[in-house]
Order: C-alpha cells, then sequence, then structure tokens
C-alpha cells in the first residue's frame, strides 16, 4: 500500500437530512469518520479534533440513490456505455448503488460474466456496481440459468430484463428455487405476442400517428401472471417497469391480500406522456413506451402512496448512431441517470405530489430493501454514501453533456429543478457539480 | 421563369398567403392552405390541357424522387409533375442503393440534397420520415407516403376529384371504406375531408377501424350496407396485405362479402354517389369490376387529377416565402 489516507472527519451541517429508512426529516448535521457515520446531531463538544465542516445550507442531504437496473452494456456493447461510462453518468445523478443487467452480450449467465462485471466496477468510476444475474440460459426463456453459482460469484437479482421471461412455467420454477438463496427475481412484464412489435403507446396519438401501438394489455396480462406466480410460490418477485392503469390496480389488489411483491416505474412515465411523439423524434422511444395522461397521472399517484415501490431510471443508453434514426429502426432506450432525480423533483416534490422523504424512499431505502443489498440509509454504522443536492437549482437538460456515452433524453431542452452538488461514497467524494453554466 | 415570354407567361399569380415550404401532412394544414391547394391545382389542370401540356414555370430547377418504399403510380406522377412544370428531375430507390448498405435515410437525403436539389419527394414505411428530413434538410420536403400516416397529396387528389363534381366538399357525407388502420389515404382524407367541412363516416371491421375514432369525433361504423343509403361519396381503401402481421378478418371471401362495392350494393346507394378507389384496386376484394369500370367510378379521374395536385405542391413550395 503506498499510501495511507488521513482518517477523515466530515461534519456536514446545516442540511435538510432525509432519511426515510429514520423517519428522518429537518434540518440537522451528520458526522462522518473514516467513510462511517458515526453521529447525527452531534453537539460542537462531541467532534473529534480536526473535524472538517461542510455546509449544507438550503441543501437536502440523504442517503445515496440505489437504481434496481441499470443497462452497463458492457461487454459487447461499449458503443453504447460502458461500466467507466455509466459508472460516471450514476455518481452525476446521485447513485451510490447501481443493479447492472444482465443484457450485455455475451450476457451475464455464467459466474466468469459476473466476475467480469465485478471487477470491472472495482476499478472504474467508483460508484457500487452490484450484478443482476440472467434468469435463463443464454437469456432464451427456455432453461434457468446456474442461479446458485451466479449467486456464490456475487449476483444479487436474476432477470432476463428488459426481456420478460416469456415462459410461465420457467418463471414459476425459478421463484420457487430463488427462494432457497432468499434472492429476487425481476420480472419486466409484457407479452410479447400482444406488444406485436408495437413501438408507442397504443393510444390515440399512435392511431393518429399511424404508429404501431404497445397495448396495454401487454403489460397488464403479464403483470397479473407475475403476481399470481408470486402468490402461487412465495418466491420474491419485482415487477418492472411498469408503465400501465391496469398493472397499477393488479400490484394494489395483490398488496392488499397480503402477498409481498414489490414494483417500480421509470421517472419518464411519470412525467411525459404519448403527446411527445407527436414530433416523430426518436429520442421518445423509450421502453416502456410513454403513455396517455391518465396512465401518467395514476402511476404518479401510485408512486406517492406506494403501491409502486420504487422509482428506476430506466437507463438504456443507445449510441448517437442508433437513436438517430426513424422511429422504426431507432432502439427503445435513452440516457436517464443523470435526470432521474431532478425530474422527480420537478414533476413530483415541486407540484405537491410528494415529499422529499417520499422521493428519497422510492429512489434509494425502498429499491436498497428489494435488492437486499447495503445503502439506502444513514444510520450509524452504515457507509457513508450519500448525496447533497440543491432542490432549487434549474437547468436545462442538454442530452450532449452527458458523463453518459448516450446522449438521447426524452427530457432534452427541458428544464428542470434540482441538481447533485455531491455525491459521496464511503466518505469520500466521488462526484461534485461544476459550475453550471446557464 | 426568367426564360418565358412575359406575353406567353399564364396568369397565375403566387397567393401570398401560402408561407409553407413543406408539405408533411393534411393533419396540420388550416382550411384555408387546403383550398390553395386545391384552387392552385385546378388552375394548372386548366393551364396544361388536364395536364398533358408544359407550363414551365420551374426550369431550372430540380426535383428528387426519394422512395425507400415501392411505388409505380405516385413515383410517376411526381416526376410527370415537375417536368410539366419545366423541373429536371432525378430518381432514387432503395433497391441496390446504398440503403441496402447500411447507410441511414437522413444520410442518404444529405447526399441527394448536396447533390443540389430543391424538393425532396419521399416515401418510406415509417411514420414521420418526412417530418424528419425537414428539421435536416435545407430544401423542401414533400411526403408521399409515410407508412400508415400521411399522404396529403392523395387526399388532395381526393377532394379536387370530389370537389370537380360536387362544386363543395362542405355537407358532403364521405364514407372510407377499408383497411383504416394501415391506410395513410384514409388518415389524409379524414382530415382534408372534415377541415372542409364534409361529414366523414370511416368503415370497416373493428379489427381495422379502431373506437377511437370516435373519440376523436368520427362517425364509425361496420355494416357498410347501414350508412350506404347516406353516402354522396364511397373511397374504397385496398387492404394492405403486405403490412398485417396477422389477417385481420377469416378470410378474403368474407371480407368481400361485408364490404366490396357491387353491382347488387350499387342500386342501395344514392343515384349520383361517386367511387373512389386510391389504386392500386383489387377487383373483386373492395370493388368488383362492373363498379370500377361504371359509370360512378372516378378512379381514373383521380390519377389525372394526381399530377394537377402535385404541380400546385411543387410550385407552391418552390414560392413560399418562409414566414418562420
Amino acid at each position: 500500500m503506498n499510501q495511507e489516507p488521513c482518517p477523515s472527519r466530515l461534519l456536514v451541517e446545516n442540511g435538510h437530512l432525509v432519511d426515510p429508512s429514520q423517519q428522518i426529516d429537518r434540518i440537522g448535521r451528520l458526522l462522518i469518520v473514516d467513510g462511517v457515520i458515526t453521529a447525527i446531531d452531534p453537539s460542537d463538544g462531541d467532534l473529534p479534533a480536526e473535524t472538517e465542516r461542510l455546509d449544507a445550507k438550503n441543501h437536502v442531504v440523504a442517503p445515496g440513490l440505489v437504481d434496481l437496473g441499470v443497462e452497463l452494456r458492457e461487454p459487447g456493447f461499449e458503443e453504447d456505455e460502458t461500466i467507466q461510462s455509466g459508472g460516471l453518468a450514476a455518481l452525476a445523478g446521485g447513485y451510490s448503488s447501481v443493479l447492472c443487467t444482465s443484457n450485455t452480450a455475451p450476457c451475464i449467465d455464467s459466474p466468469g460474466a459476473v466476475e467480469f462485471v465485478r471487477q470491472k466496477a472495482a476499478r472504474a468510476a467508483g460508484v457500487r456496481v452490484h450484478v443482476i444475474g440472467c434468469l435463463s440460459k443464454n437469456r432464451d426463456g427456455e432453461q434457468m440459468a446456474e442461479l446458485g453459482l451466479l449467486a456464490e460469484a456475487g449476483a444479487v437479482a436474476f432477470s432476463d430484463a428488459p426481456r420478460s421471461v416469456p415462459n410461465d412455467a420457467l418463471l414459476k420454477r425459478a421463484l420457487d428455487y430463488c427462494r432457497m438463496f432468499n434472492l429476487p427475481i425481476f420480472d419486466r412484464p409484457e407479452v410479447p405476442d400482444l406488444a406485436n412489435q408495437g413501438i408507442v403507446h397504443d393510444g390515440k396519438t399512435a392511431l393518429i400517428l399511424g404508429l404501431k401501438g404497445l397495448p396495454t394489455e401487454a403489460e397488464d396480462l403479464a403483470v397479473a401472471r407475475d403476481v399470481r406466480l408470486a402468490e402461487a410460490t412465495g418466491g420474491r418477485l419485482h415487477v418492472g417497469p411498469v408503465s400501465t392503469m391496469g398493472a397499477v390496480d393488479m400490484i394494489r389488489r395483490v398488496k392488499s391480500r397480503g402477498i409481498e411483491v414489490s414494483a417500480s416505474v421509470c421517472p419518464h412515465n411519470l412525467c411525459l406522456s404519448d403527446q411527445e411523439l407527436r414530433s416523430f423524434d426518436a429520442r421518445f422511444k423509450v421502453h416502456p413506451p410513454l403513455r396517455s395522461e391518465r396512465h401518467v397521472e395514476t402511476l404518479q399517484q401510485a408512486v406517492a402512496d406506494g403501491t409502486i415501490d420504487v422509482i428506476q431510471s430506466g437507463h438504456m443508453p443507445r449510441s448517437r448512431e442508433k437513436k438517430m434514426n426513424d422511429l422504426d429502426l431507432s432502439p427503445f432506450g435513452a440516457a436517464t441517470l443523470e435526470t432521474t432525480l431532478a425530474s422527480v423533483n420537478t414533476y413530483l416534490i415541486q407540484t405537491g405530489i410528494m415529499d422529499w422523504s417520499t422521493a428519497i424512499d422510492r429512489l434509494s431505502t425502498a429499491p436498497a430493501r428489494i435488492a437486499g443489498i447495503p445503502g439506502g440509509t444513514l444510520q450509524i454504522g452504515s457507509d457513508a454514501d450519500l448525496i447533497i443536492i440543491d432542490p432549487n437549482k434549474k437547468w436545462t437538460v442538454n442530452g450532449n453533456q452527458f458523463l453518459s456515452r448516450c446522449n438521447s433524453s426524452p427530457l432534452d431542452s427541458k428544464e428542470l429543478s434540482g441538481q447533485v452538488i455531491m455525491t459521496l461514497i464511503a466518505g469520500e467524494t466521488k462526484y461534485q457539480a461544476q459550475a453550471v453554466p446557464n | 421563369m426568367s426564360s418565358l415570354n412575359p406575353e406567353t407567361t399564364p396568369p397565375i399569380d403566387f397567393p401570398q398567403q401560402w408561407k409553407r415550404r413543406h408539405l408533411l401532412d393534411l393533419e396540420s394544414l388550416s382550411a384555408e392552405e387546403i383550398t390553395i391547394l386545391l384552387d392552385t391545382a385546378q388552375k394548372f389542370k386548366s393551364l396544361t390541357n388536364n395536364c398533358k401540356t408544359k407550363v414551365p414555370l420551374l426550369t431550372g430547377k430540380t426535383c428528387a424522387n426519394l422512395f425507400f418504399e415501392n411505388s409505380t403510380r405516385t413515383r410517376n406522377s411526381f416526376s410527370l409533375a415537375a417536368k410539366r412544370l419545366g423541373a429536371d428531375t432525378v430518381e432514387f430507390s432503395s433497391s441496390g442503393s446504398s440503403v441496402a448498405k447500411g447507410e441511414t435515410f437522413v444520410d442518404t437525403a444529405k447526399t441527394i440534397e448536396a447533390m443540389g436539389v430543391d424538393w425532396v419527394v419521399t416515401r418510406h414505411s415509417t411514420p414521420g420520415t418526412p417530418h424528419l428530413l425537414s428539421r435536416e434538410l435545407g430544401c423542401s420536403v414533400l411526403n408521399a407516403g409515410d407508412g400508415p400516416h400521411d399522404h396529403p397529396t392523395q387526399g388532395l387528389l381526393d377532394m379536387l376529384t370530389i370537389r370537380q363534381h360536387r362544386g363543395s366538399i362542405e355537407g358532403l357525407t364521405v364514407a372510407l371504406v377499408g383497411d383504416i388502420a394501415h391506410s395513410r389515404t384514409a388518415r389524409s382524407n379524414i382530415w382534408g375531408l372534415s377541415k372542409l367541412g364534409a361529414h366523414v363516416i370511416i368503415c370497416g371491421p373493428p379489427t381495422l377501424v379502431s373506437p377511437r375514432w370516435t373519440e376523436l369525433g368520427f362517425e364509425v361504423a361496420h355494416h357498410l350496407d347501414d350508412i350506404l343509403p347516406r353516402c354522396d361519396v364511397l373511397n374504397l381503401l385496398r387492404i394492405q396485405f403486405e403490412r398485417q402481421k396477422a389477417r385481420p378478418f377469416p378470410s378474403v371471401h368474407e371480407y368481400a362479402a361485408l364490404y366490396a362495392m357491387n353491382g347488387e350494393r350499387m342500386k342501395k346507394a344514392k343515384e349520383d354517389i361517386l367511387i373512389m378507389a386510391p389504386g392500386p384496386i383489387n377487383r373483386g376484394v373492395e370493388i368488383t369490376p362492373e363498379v370500377a369500370d361504371g359509370p360512378h367510378s372516378v378512379i381514373l379521374e383521380q390519377v389525372n387529377n394526381g399530377i394537377a395536385v402535385r404541380m400546385a405542391a411543387l410550385w407552391l413550395l418552390a414560392g413560399a416565402q418562409p414566414s418562420n
């Protein structure tokens, strides 16, 4: 070891502490020693010698965000994103931990593939990367991958997302089998035959524009199947991202019966409607698709009241040359890590739909709990993974300034409020905002 | 224009209200703009002896036909329209072209534009591609059909044909019958006709006619026989088998029984009903030969009007002084 880092003692003071895991939502101070949170609201007399002070006045101080499904695209699709570039984008968006999806090439269906991502991530930007292993061998939806060996290698969940598990019996078997590892299965719900290669929400906008529609029932039926299989097996199931009123209705009903399922939604489905497609711009070709305003409002309420547990970024980076095509040829996808927090602030918090504590729960505490990973809390004794947010800072989204390799954003050129000023991982500053030219 | 002898210059004034440089769809046009297009087309039709002679107003300009989807009639109609106006044409089709070599259609269009063209006429299987090109290119863009979205000159030529027979569109009842789901002609007609005051009925099996059209204010019908006696015009749309993944009705036989315009059905129609079809027609599916070739059919007039409408569109776009 060529260097011994100085034992850091940092007091973050005057900030608005938001930690739903401890029901903290007030002005307070936080002491970090050697990368660990050691005290909340210590008196000046209790501070160790040479404690640095960070004034967080008018800022929100919260646990770092946790994402349940980021596509890092490496190995195989480095033109879209790499573990390094995706990691930087995550840090800039306020994420301290991300779960990366299994749809790489080769896909993450072997212990070696899990190991590759973990090693690369350890050398990369500094965001904590957890690996989602494939649910099926080759992601072909036929045979279970070696889930036990993937778990041993470090996989924290299993999924073929963004592809749905098309085979009912396979999903049931996997939910059943995974109980012995107590690991969750994530399913992105969609019945392929009903989706029928649609590209936008099957509503009035698609009708007028002559675009192939993705009907809501393609998602509703898959959610119904998923939650029923979770009930039948007692396995841990997370469905998402969901985007329809039907999905919300189904999830609300099974939760009211005490069945433990969880669900997530993407920020673009909380902010934008399918009206945006009127421009025919492929940056609005996202998955799940932008839906009509009634769905958007229902999803907003569902994530506010807890029917939907998690807001996940839905980061699906695709390179410029792939996205700068017509609506048929352009792939689904967008860079969302760097806009999720600000879009939640702008469209949900500032509009009064939810408060900061609820937002941080959906973005940090709940996803950490569902994935069974550390994070999502400012509890004494936990690693100091935290973010400092200026909730009133206004900025205009410009995909060309993203740290992600993907510059396509459905929010491009929209003005958002709220900027991540610092992202700390185990007390170390891994990201600090540049002064944004406005 | 300067090459013309002033004494032989045809008497046609540019309508100063026309500001558009692109013709992308009929949905975004006002009734006034549609009327300007139709009036101009009518003038060109008489100036050129029913589109048979030239009126060289646009000598020295070049029209590029950029067709990424098969077309015979529309492409030739645009070419003839450009030539009747004295312009040159350049033809591009996707088969054997750079698109097959992996070039994106935007790059292909930019390449053609760089050769110095004034209009790009484009057809593509994906909705919105002309809109995309209009943002990427400096020249005028004309939509010659973008997937099932819009086909503005087809809608205009249908309206011009109706107007020639009835004097006005307003107050007429026009039924669009058939494969609405996959039809750009249907959408162009729906917007154009309704803007000019026609009552539009959208008719076909529920698998091809979305109930959402009702929410948008249009009458939807599933039984042709029920609405036929009320119709002044029938526009019979072809079943687009090539765009359908799964057959939306049990058989062509059943479809023809329910929707084909035949001699029997003609007896229930108004005496002066106009029978239209955008073509190509499938004889025996949506229309029987006795009707297609009968006295009410205006199918070939539609084709001739297509040239007039396209001349009008090219001329108006070339002369527009952009306001924005």
